[in-house]
């Protein structure tokens, strides 16, 4: 799907850059070329979030949680 | 304690192990959540680590086997509603720190794409950036997203859709300007972007 989308996407691209003419886009091509366009801000919005998603998750995070976690289960005998 | 003549019915600790699992697993998403919605690392992270603390703290009201990560979506998201009421006033300078960090952000080497994505997504109203972010990007079905926002399924589907059409014309039309370029170079960066993307993908 992605290889296919590609390709769509270029045709898009390169339609952009040689045959349209400023200011009117080609019929027919709209409704397709919106929905190339809705994909490939999917695409984007999704690596977007998966950047963060992928980031190393910060020690304090565990820390702050092995520490709930100790207070809990009431080894409190200080 | 003194003798071990008949174990407790539900051992807490095995439990809690279970739960906590799953709960550092939820981490980064809650994260990448926060950060969709503040804009701002640090804020974030700060977003993060409460409605973690919170889940911690209310997981006896969690029943194990039901969906966690929207669970613990709600939980942040009403943490960070809950804090921008008790301050109005800071609320009013979330965008313009959400802009300021956007642009702060740009380091040369993300692709331009993703500064003009994010720039455009921080004039979204609010609603419909959450509700875009979650179905988008999240990976939420409308149902789940919508037990989420606390709102109903339709109402989820028309936000997403609105913000859907309002990126678009932002990135086409270009409603901000940067570094002197066009702003409307930004859908095309986008798409060529998307592109190598979708072709590393596979």
């Amino acid at each position: 799907m992605g290889l296919n989308n590609s390709v769509r996407v270029a045709t898009v691209l390169s339609m952009t850059d040689q045959t349209n003419p400023p200011g009117k886009p080609p019929k027919g091509a709209g409704l397709e070329e919106a929905r190339l366009r809705q994909q490939a801000i999917g695409v984007k919005l999704r690596h977007m979030f998966d950047e963060v998603v992928n980031e190393p998750v910060p020690d304090e995070f565990l820390d702050i949680l092995r520490r709930a976690d100790k207070r809990s289960s009431g080894e409190g005998g200080a | 304690m003194s003798g071990a003549t008949n174990p407790p019915p539900k051992p807490p600790s095995a439990d809690d192990d279970a739960f906590k699992k799953e709960l550092v697993g939820l981490i980064p998403h809650l994260r990448a959540f926060a950060r969709t919605l503040t804009g701002d690392p640090t804020a974030a992270d700060d977003l993060a680590q409460d409605a973690m603390m919170k889940a911690w703290d209310a997981r006896a009201s969690y029943q194990m086997g039901t969906n966690m990560k929207a669970w613990t979506f709600m939980i942040l998201r009403n943490q960070f509603y809950s804090e921008k009421r008790r301050s109005w006033r800071q609320s009013q300078l979330d965008q313009e720190a959400a802009e300021r960090t956007l642009v702060a952000v740009d380091d040369p080497e993300s692709p331009v794409a993703l500064d003009e994505l994010r720039l455009a997504l921080a004039t979204l109203p609010e609603e419909q950036r959450e509700a875009l972010i979650l179905v988008g990007a999240g990976g939420f079905a409308y149902e789940e997203a919508a037990e989420i926002c606390q709102c109903a399924v339709g109402t989820v589907k028309s936000r997403v859709s609105r913000a859907r059409k309002a990126l678009q014309a932002t990135l086409e039309k270009g409603g901000y300007a940067r570094d002197g370029r066009a702003a409307g170079d930004a859908m095309r960066s986008i798409l060529a972007d998307a592109d190598r993307l979708s072709s590393v993908r596979d």
